[in-house]
């Protein structure tokens, strides 16, 4: 497969490998910030090879993990009404709510539905008029386009029978919110590639000033990731803190302009909670005033649903790097990838789920 | 404290009180109804083996039999229909304890509606496919349900084989030092479902694999009888396969990442979907256990057969870690390989 496996030759990535541990000469904490780097570092076993002294984080950047227990709750709501098809990503149907999740909803009778692109939700909805299509609208700064296109096709439309339950949230937000945490540990990320090939760069040139931090923009293959980490590493042993973009083939500063055009079109910032972390403010967002009629949390009155996480999750503390899975009270015990407590557990590259494997594996190894 | 490895409670409900999709995904939801429903209910030491099919000695023959269910959807893809699955998919049950398949039944469950033509284009395939393998479609059944309980036609077949005395296949027969091989490329059925369901268009049209494996298994028989244990990757693809050999016979299994192939298409398709090959549904490979030293011998009369054309060997049994399989990736990495809880989902990052 052109243009992957140029990004996963095992003699370059030895060479990375090699560079890091030639350059590593002190312990470093590194966030990736987003899952999808996070899955490629368990997929691929990037951690394994890295000098011990390098320490990376996985952050609260996969979507499934950070949508917030009542955000879940709300789905799950509609999602069971008679009149609503809810659809959605596939990783979203198993993530536990208080009471199941979006399986048990479908097995009990709820029309639940899982579409590859937003856009298939207004189709259905094109298809059954006699029905109420919910699109469950989660995810970053990567997915929001294809779903503020989706509502402005929808109202292009004229169609009264669709509506999101929007999940939004943003990156940079959640960076601030990271380093102003009393107990932070993070000393440099690796910033989300796909989110900054739609947004730029820009948004994260005040970050690294103001906390002195060295932030890389990164992408998603091994030779991305092991670049990323080594461009971190190269600054922090330098004592330098700089914004570099590591993943220049699909980045560029000013970002795609078209498609920020459009999200400041559809959505408005707002207040949004992050499971596990709790309320960040202005870190997501929501449907602006002029797009408001396709909100699902207004149509179906689910906006006074409010639901306490669990207490003996921890997983809040797992994002942001303070402590480790296995240092939960509930991990192995109460919580595991089949009875998740948090969705750290729920996603096979949560920081928890991951864990949970390789445990199991050193134990006997 | 809930030791989750040591659970026998009867009720495998914690997540789910009702019958959920992933209950058939071939992972571990399927394995709990099995083990905490099906086999405390049924309760005999046949079934207690959980091969693909039951070994039954009969007065002095000792048998093979076997059954499954068929409801896939659409009912005619690119490289075959549900009457093929249905055929292929029990002899190659029967075959993977090393029998000769000879009778299968077919129970035909209709919707009203159904077009009488679909019907006679899938039993046309099942006659054909049958002939193809040498075995005979001896008995049957239909019941209609009314239009909107069920997809057009679900299908059971039952089979019966021979089994060859003094052979002993089975799941718990894998051993340390067995080396594991797969007898060609990965994935190719659970695309081609996938590319028609959803209508995803790739460069090359994905082809299913669907394919009757007993002549394969009888030439790799014949080239070194000392073969532990044989699967075929159906539900929960080639992951699902190594996990419940790994488990059975309380072994690890050790896999080379590069070492397993996979077509272009497939990659760059669940590339994109955001799914991992190795749970994707074959329906005309197999997994096969087999001692060390009879290896090369098994592996070059794999590769002389038409099915076996890409047989590589993948990897091999461990004393360490047992009931886990663990990959080395492609940068030298390595990565536990786990059994799905359900079914695969569609990663959204």
């Amino acid at each position: 497969m052109k243009y992957l496996d140029e990004y996963r030759d095992p003699v370059l990535a030895q060479r990375l490998f090699a560079e890091i541990r030639r350059i590593t000469t002190r312990p470093w904490a590194i966030m990736e910030v987003c899952g999808g780097q996070t899955h490629a570092i368990i997929r691929h076993g990037i951690d394994q090879l890295l000098p011990d002294q390098i320490e990376l984080i996985h952050g609260p950047g996969c979507p499934v993990c950070v949508t917030p227990l009542e955000m879940i709750d709300k789905a799950l709501a509609i999602a069971a009404r008679p009149e609503v098809i809810f659809c959605s990503f596939g990783d979203m149907l198993r993530v536990p709510g208080s009471s199941g999740d979006l399986f048990r909803v479908k097995s009990a009778g709820g029309d639940v539905r899982v579409v590859y692109s937003p856009l298939d939700a207004v189709k259905m909805a094109q298809q059954h008029p006699e029905r109420q299509v919910v699109f469950f609208g989660i995810g970053f700064e990567t997915t929001a386009p294809a779903n503020a296109m989706t509502v402005v096709q929808a109202a292009k439309l004229g169609l009264r029978n669709f509506s999101m339950l929007v999940s939004h949230v943003l990156v940079p937000p959640a960076i601030r919110a990271i380093m102003e945490s009393p107990t932070c540990r993070v000393q440099g990320f690796l910033a989300a590639g796909h989110v900054c090939s739609v947004m730029g760069t820009h948004q994260y040139g005040p970050l690294v000033e103001q906390y002195r931090v060295p932030i890389v923009v990164t992408g998603f293959e091994p030779l991305d990731v092991l670049e990323g980490i080594r461009r971190t590493v190269a600054q922090l042993e330098a004592g330098e803190a700089n914004l570099e973009n590591a993943y220049a083939r699909a980045v560029s500063a000013p970002g795609n302009l078209p498609a920020q055009q459009i999200l400041a079109e559809v959505f408005e910032e707002t207040d949004r909670t992050w499971r596990g972390i709790g309320r960040i403010p202005m870190s997501g967002w929501r449907l602006s005033e002029r797009y408001r009629a396709f909100d699902a949390e207004e149509r179906f009155e689910v906006g006074h649903i409010q639901t306490a996480e669990s207490a003996l999750c921890r997983s809040g503390e797992v994002l942001q790097g303070l402590i480790k899975p296995n240092q939960c009270p509930a991990f192995g015990k109460q919580c595991t990838p089949r009875t998740p407590l948090g969705a750290t557990m729920v996603s096979s590259e949560g920081a928890c789920a991951a864990y949970y494997q390789y445990g199991r594996f050193e134990a006997h190894a | 404290m809930i030791d989750l490895d040591g659970w026998v409670c009867p009720a495998p409900l914690r997540d789910y009180p009702t019958i959920v999709m992933g209950h058939g995904g071939g992972g571990k939801l399927s394995a709990e109804l099995v083990e905490h429903i099906f086999l405390p209910a049924f309760q005999n030491g046949t079934l207690a083996q959980l091969g693909d099919s039951a070994l039954l000695e009969v007065g002095a023959a000792r048998l093979a039999f076997s059954t499954d269910s068929f409801v896939v959807r659409p009912l005619f893809f690119p490289g075959g229909t549900i009457g093929d699955l249905a055929v292929n998919g029990t002899i190659n049950d029967l075959a993977m304890s090393g029998a000769q398949p000879l009778y299968l039944s077919a129970g035909f469950i209709l919707e009203e509606g159904l077009p009488i033509t679909q019907l006679a284009a899938i039993a046309e395939r099942m006659g054909a496919a049958a002939r193809n393998a040498g075995v005979t479609l001896v008995t049957g059944d239909t019941k209609v349900v009314d239009r909107g309980h069920g997809d057009g036609v679900y299908i059971t077949t039952s089979g019966i084989g021979v089994v060859p005395a003094g052979l002993r296949i089975a799941p718990d027969q894998a051993r340390p030092g067995d080396v594991v091989l797969v007898s060609g490329e990965i994935g190719l059925h659970g695309m081609a479902i996938m590319s028609v369901r959803e209508g995803l268009e790739f460069g090359t049209p994905l082809m299913s694999d669907c394919a009757p494996l007993h002549d394969l298994v009888a030439t790799m028989l014949a080239a070194n009888p000392n073969i532990h244990a044989l699967r075929d990757p159906t539900r929960g693809g080639l992951a699902a396969t190594l996990n419940e050999i790994a488990r059975a016979s309380g072994v690890g299994v050790r896999i080379i990442e590069a070492a397993v192939p996979i077509p272009a298409e497939v990659r760059a398709a669940c590339e994109m979907l955001g799914l991992d090959p190795f749970y994707v549904a074959n329906e005309g490979k197999l997994v096969a256990f087999v001692a060390r030293e009879a290896g090369e011998a098994v592996l070059a009369a794999m590769r002389a057969h038409p099915l076996g054309r890409n047989a590589t060997i993948i990897g091999e049994v461990v004393a360490e870690h047992p009931g886990m399989v663990v990959a080395r990736t492609g940068i030298g990495g390595t990565r536990v390989v786990d059994t799905l809880v359900g079914e695969q989902l569609p990663r959204i990052c």
